[in-house]
C-alpha cells in the first residue's frame, strides 16, 4: 500500500521574469522517507524549496500539507506546520547571539510576546551540546560572526533538531564543510531517519545524494525529469551516468533553440 | 568530534572561564562607551566651572527639554537598528502637537487631545512605512520629503500663526506631565517629564532586548533575507519601527507645548540634527542589526548638555556648534573602538 504524502506540491509554477524557474513540477514526501533532490544549477531546486518552505508563493498549483491543500502559504506557517529548512546561506543573523538564531523567528515567550530569555539560553546550550560544540568555550551568547563556516551549519541544524520538525530540509547541506563535518551531517540524516521524520536532501555531490537517500527526484530546466528509488539503481555511478544524459539533452535542446 | 570541533587556538582559550561582569561589559560595551564619555565630559565641565555645575539648578535647566529629545532617539534606536532611518520626525511632532494644541485650544479635554496626537503620529507612521516598505522609495529621501511636506502642510494650515495654551497651567493633565513632584532644592525639582522619558526609554530599553518585536527588528536589519526564511514578516517589523517613531514623536510634541504653553509653526524643527547625532553618540552604528536604546538616551544627554557647558565655561555662543561637532566626532572616534561590522 502507498503511503500517504506528509506534504505534496501538485503541478506547481514559478516564474522570475521570463525565466520559469519551475514549470509544472509535482512530486510528494512521504513520512519518514529521505528524498535526494539533484539537478544542475539552475534545474530549479532551490526555487523548488523556497515554495515549499513558504519564502517564495507559487504562481498556480496546490500545496498539500497532510492530505489538505494549504492556502497563504508562507515560510511562518510552513514551520509551524513542522517544515524546517537548513538553507544553502544557512539564514543566520551573524551579529546576533547563537540564542537569538536558534530561536529567530519563533521565541520562546510569553503571551505578551515576552520572550523567556533564560529559558531560550538553557535550550540553546543544552542543544549545542548535543550536536557537538565540545567545548565550553561557545557561549550561546557569542554572536554567529564568530564561529567557522561548520559551526554555522551546526546552528542552522540546532535549530531544525530543536522544532523537531516532521519535515528537515536540507539545502546543500556539505558545501564548504571539512570532511569530519560532512560526516557529523550525515549522522545527523541517519539519526532523523530513524526517528520516523522524513528529509529532502539537496545536493550537487551525486555521491553525497546516492548514500542518503531512499529515492531520487532529479530536476532539469524546472520539469522534473527523473522519479526513482535507490532500489532500481545499482550505484552512484548509474545514477551519475543518467545525469550526464540529461545534461547532454540539455545542450542538445539549447543547439536547437539557438540555431 | 563535532562541527565545533577546531583545534584550539588561542582565540579560544582567551574567551575560556570569564566572569558574568566581563561578559555583561562586554555585551554592553557602546553603551558603556557612551556613558563613561558623559561622564568625562561633565567632569571636563565641572572644572571648567566648579560653580555653575555643582548647582542642581544647571541640571534642571537641561532636564527641562531633554526629555523632548528622549521620546525620539529610543524608537529612533529601533529604526536605525531595523536598517531604516526616518528624518520626518520634526514635522511628525510639529503635526501630532498640532491636533493636541488645537483640541485643548477650543476647550477641549487635554486627555482627548493627547490621543489624537497620538493617532495623527501613528497614522503618519504608516504613512511612512507603506512609502518605504510598500512602494519601496528609499527611507533617506522619502522621509525627507515627507519632512517638508508636512512642515509645509502645517504652514498652510495655520499661516505662520502659533497658538497658546496658557489654561493648561494648574491642571491635574499638566501637573502630572510636566511639573515638579519631586524636589530636591527650595521649589525647584526633577521635571515630571524628565520621570515620563525616563520610564519610556525603560520601556523602550526592554521592548528592545525582551520582547519579540526588539528581537526581530534586530533580526530584520541584520540580515533581511535569513529573517524572511525563519519565517519573520520583514514587512509588517519595518512598518511597526516607522509607527512606534511616530508614536515618540507624538509624545515628544505633546511635552513639547506642555512645557512650553505654546505651540509655534516650528515646533520641532530644531530637533532634527541633535536628535539624530544623540542616536549614533549613543552608539548604535549606521549599518543596522545592533545598537543600544539606553545608549541613545545617554546620546541625546549628552548633546543637550554641550550648549550649557560651553556657555557655563565661559565661552560664548558662538563656541557651541563647534563643541557639538568637536564632541560628536570625538565620541564616534572611541565608538569605533568597538569594532566595525561583522558577518
Amino acid at each position: 500500500m502507498k503511503q500517504k504524502y506528509l506534504i505534496e506540491l501538485r503541478d506547481v509554477t514559478k516564474s522570475f521574469g521570463n525565466v520559469n524557474a519551475v514549470d509544472g513540477i509535482s512530486f510528494g514526501v512521504r513520512p519518514g522517507e529521505v528524498v535526494g533532490l539533484i539537478g544542475d544549477n539552475g534545474a530549479g531546486k532551490s526555487t523548488l524549496i523556497k515554495i515549499l518552505s513558504g519564502v517564495h508563493q507559487p504562481d498556480s498549483g496546490q500545496i498539500i500539507v497532510r492530505g489538505r491543500e494549504v492556502r497563504n502559504w508562507n515560510a511562518a506557517r510552513s514551520r509551524d506546520a513542522g517544515i524546517e529548512t537548513v538553507y544553502q546561506d544557512r539564514a543566520l543573523a551573524p551579529q546576533q547571539t547563537i540564542t537569538r538564531n536558534i530561536f529567530m523567528g519563533r521565541e520562546i515567550k510569553n503571551s505578551f510576546g515576552v520572550i523567556k530569555v533564560k529559558t531560550q539560553y538553557e535550550e540553546a546550550n543544552r542543544l549545542m551540546r548535543e550536536i557537538g560544540f565540545t567545548s565550553k568555550v561557545f557561549d550561546p551568547d557569542s554572536p554567529v560572526a564568530t564561529l567557522s563556516g561548520g559551526e554555522r551549519q551546526g546552528v542552522a541544524i540546532a535549530r531544525a533538531l530543536y522544532f523537531d520538525a516532521d519535515l528537515i530540509v536540507l539545502d546543500e547541506p556539505t558545501t564548504a564543510l571539512s570532511l569530519v563535518e560532512t560526516a557529523k551531517v550525515f549522522g545527523f540524516i541517519e539519526n532523523v531517519r530513524s526517528r520516523g521524520r522524513s528529509i529532502i536532501f539537496i545536493g550537487h555531490n551525486i555521491y553525497h545524494v546516492y548514500d542518503v537517500a531512499d529515492r531520487f527526484v532529479v530536476l532539469d530546466r524546472g520539469k522534473v525529469v527523473m522519479k526513482t528509488a535507490r532500489s532500481e539503481i545499482a550505484s552512484a555511478d548509474v545514477l551519475m551516468k543518467h545525469m550526464q544524459e540529461i545534461a547532454e539533452m540539455a545542450h542538445a535542446d539549447a543547439g536547437l533553440s539557438a540555431s | 568530534m563535532g562541527f565545533g570541533a577546531r583545534p584550539g587556538g588561542q582565540q579560544q582559550t582567551a574567551r575560556e572561564d570569564v566572569s558574568p561582569l566581563v561578559k555583561w561589559a562586554r555585551n554592553n560595551r557602546r553603551a558603556l562607551t557612551s556613558t563613561l564619555f558623559l561622564i568625562v565630559m561633565l567632569i571636563g565641565f565641572t572644572m571648567a566651572n566648579p560653580d555653575v555645575f555643582s548647582q542642581f539648578k544647571t541640571y534642571r535647566s537641561v532636564m527641562i527639554a531633554l526629555p523632548v529629545s528622549m521620546f525620539l532617539v529610543v524608537p529612533l534606536v529601533f529604526v536605525v537598528t531595523a536598517g531604516e532611518i526616518d528624518l520626518s520626525f520634526p514635522s511628525v511632532v510639529g503635526l501630532a502637537s498640532y491636533a493636541f494644541v488645537s483640541i485643548v485650544d477650543q476647550g477641549g479635554d487635554p486627555l482627548i487631545g493627547i490621543g489624537a496626537a497620538l493617532l495623527v503620529g501613528a497614522l503618519l507612521g504608516v504613512v511612512n512605512g507603506l512609502l518605504v516598505v510598500r512602494i519601496g522609495l528609499s527611507a533617506l529621501v522619502a522621509t525627507l520629503g515627507m519632512n517638508f511636506f508636512l512642515r509645509g502642510f502645517i504652514n498652510i494650515l495655520v499661516e505662520g500663526f502659533s497658538i497658546a495654551i496658557p489654561e493648561v497651567r494648574g491642571t491635574f493633565i499638566h501637573t502630572l506631565l510636566a511639573d515638579d513632584t519631586i524636589i530636591i532644592a527650595g521649589n525647584q525639582g526633577i521635571p515630571n517629564q524628565m520621570l515620563w522619558a525616563l520610564a519610556f526609554t525603560a520601556l523602550g530599553v526592554f521592548l528592545y532586548n525582551r520582547h519579540s518585536f526588539g528581537v526581530r527588528v534586530h533580526c530584520v536589519g541584520d540580515n533581511p533575507e535569513s529573517a524572511a526564511e525563519m519565517g519573520i514578516d520583514v514587512d509588517r517589523t519595518r512598518i511597526l519601527v516607522f509607527v512606534f517613531t511616530g508614536i515618540g514623536a507624538a509624545l515628544a510634541g505633546v511635552f513639547s507645548v506642555m512645557i512650553n504653553f505654546v505651540w509655534w509653526p516650528t515646533t520641532g524643527d530644531g530637533l532634527l540634527l541633535p536628535v539624530l547625532a544623540g542616536i549614533f553618540v549613543g552608539g548604535t552604528p549606521t549599518w543596522g542589526g545592533i545598537g543600544t536604546v539606553f545608549g541613545g538616551a545617554i546620546g541625546t544627554t549628552i548633546v543637550a548638555f554641550i550648549e550649557t557647558g560651553v556657555i557655563a565655561a565661559g565661552l560664548t555662543g558662538f563656541f557651541t556648534q563647534f563643541f557639538y561637532g568637536l564632541i560628536i566626532i570625538l565620541s564616534l572616534i572611541f565608538q569605533r573602538f568597538n569594532g566595525g561590522r561583522v558577518r
